[in-house]
């Protein structure tokens, strides 16, 4: 939040140095104001009924075989939850892939509880008023478990080494009829789409700060969204096709801005306009 | 001014920071993508919905070449030189010869953000967004930065032939006069019609619209 404000004050300096007094003055208030919107928001996440009901869903025995998620091995070994998601997107080894959050509970809820990933995976977001799908919910149990811990996407299994390499070829891939790619905004500092502050994902800072607070409850949506949504709706942004749930390109990408924020402390779900 | 020198050494400090080396370059290390495989790849990982179909992963040359440029590899000046070329060889003048549409259309589709997404169809009406990426009139204050400042385009330019085709062709496809621009190609790749692109040049050049005269309202 500090680095936030400075960066503000910065901008209204350097925007003053520049000459452009009236509309800078402007921006530094819009943005402050933004920034204390944000931080009254976070007293009161309503996030945290959503993390109440993916505990319910973890434990509770479902699916054909009736079994819980408790024995599911998110990297940390069975049924550990502390840490697990600032580990991953990782490479499994029982599964042979690299493999995010979201993929991971697909592979458990199928294998453990016996259901078939079309199921799991019909409808894995939620649509406008609706409350949270039972994948969303997990998500925000999940993710709530690695509050404060430091992020540490591995880069040690090759097949971890090569999905952060395409992942990067992912992000700066232009295509559609507007020839955008994930760069296009996501790629330089203090950059807006209208009011809204675009993080350069290409940076330690910026990406850290990003990637700690995804999932988040989008308080516009009144919705808990996950990693994969989020960079689905990117891509409808980009004019690109829909993005499949836990494919292939979604997880490099996670894989690529996961590694570009290691050392930040997750603080997720988050809550966001 | 006090506040500013006071300011001026920490935002020194922060601008190191921030430009600290990206991580990405170095991850990235010797690791070889291959091109036809990555292709593949995204198809397998997008699926066609309404406009959006997967010929959108088919890149051109230019988008091509500007990935490669992006990531922060080389743009071979022949490259380059081709990019340009081909831009304003795909520029259409319009067809009457008259480049001033209405200021009022064309402020809607400054506004409007719509248009080829895969949540849009075929009648949605495709919007320039121009305020997504730059300021444009004093009445919008929410507007991007990730272009230039349009505010007071035609007063401060003028409306000579070459301020005119200038602006027409910049609009029609931003390559032409800037390699690997970020701003999409609104007239070559088909997002604007014609009568829209004469409507945002109005709003551009009309000293009568709210670009220019900060007494009339959009």
């Amino acid at each position: 939040m500090k680095s936030m404000r400075m960066a503000a004050a910065c901008m209204a300096v350097a925007a003053l140095l520049a000459g452009q007094p009236a509309a800078a003055a402007e921006e530094s208030d819009t943005a402050q104001g933004i920034a204390e919107y944000r931080e009254m928001l976070s007293d009161g996440n309503p996030a945290e009924l959503i993390e109440m009901t993916g505990e319910d869903l973890w434990k509770e025995p479902r699916g054909p075989k009736a079994a819980s998620l408790e024995q599911c091995d998110l990297g940390m070994g069975p049924g550990v939850l502390k840490g697990a998601y600032a580990h991953m997107p990782r490479y499994f080894k029982d599964a042979d892939k690299v493999m995010d959050l979201e993929t991971r509970l697909v592979y458990c809820m199928v294998n453990l509880q016996g259901f078939t990933a079309e199921e799991v995976t019909k409808k894995p977001f939620s649509g406008a008023g609706q409350y949270s799908t039972d994948m969303e919910s997990l998500v925000a149990y999940v993710v709530a478990q690695s509050r404060g811990v430091e992020i540490a996407v591995p880069q040690e299994h090759a097949k971890e080494r090569e999905a952060f390499a395409r992942g990067r070829e992912i992000f700066y891939f232009r295509g559609g009829p507007y020839d955008f790619s994930c760069a296009s905004c996501h790629s330089r500092d203090d950059q807006r789409i209208r009011l809204q502050d675009l993080p350069n994902l290409t940076k330690q800072e910026p990406a850290r700060a990003a990637f700690s607070t995804w999932p988040a409850y989008r308080v516009s949506q009144g919705a808990l969204r996950s990693m994969q949504w989020r960079l689905n709706d990117c891509f409808r942004q980009q004019r690109m096709p829909v993005l499949k749930y836990g494919s292939q390109a979604s997880i490099d990408l996670t894989v690529f801005l996961g590694v570009n924020a290691n050392g930040g402390a997750m603080n997720a779900p988050a809550i966001k306009r | 001014m006090l506040r500013m020198n006071a300011l001026a050494p920490a935002c020194a400090g922060l601008a190191m920071a921030l430009s600290a080396a990206s991580a990405s370059a170095q991850q990235a290390g010797d690791i070889k993508v291959d091109y036809d495989a990555l292709v593949a790849e995204l198809k397998e990982s997008f699926s066609e919905k309404g406009l959006a179909k997967l010929d959108r992963l088919d890149q051109s040359d230019m988008q091509k070449a500007c990935s490669r440029a992006d990531a922060g590899g080389e743009l071979p000046a022949d490259v380059s030189g081709r990019i340009t070329k081909e831009a304003m060889a795909s520029i259409k003048p319009p067809a009457d010869g008259n480049y001033l549409g209405d200021w009022k259309a064309g402020e809607k589709v400054a506004q409007n953000g719509r248009g080829l997404q895969f949540s849009d169809t075929a009648n949605t009406v495709n919007g320039g967004n121009c305020y997504a990426c730059h300021q444009m009139t004093k009445a919008e204050i929410s507007f991007g930065n990730i272009g230039p400042s349009l505010y007071q385009y035609g007063k401060l330019r003028g409306d000579s032939k070459e301020i005119v085709e200038y602006t027409w062709n910049k609009i029609y496809n931003s390559h032409a006069y800037m390699p690997c621009s970020n701003m999409p190609r609104f007239g070559a790749a088909g997002i604007l019609t014609e009568q829209q692109l004469k409507d945002v040049m109005a709003l551009l050049l009309d000293p009568k619209s709210p670009v220019n005269d900060d007494s009339v309202k959009p």
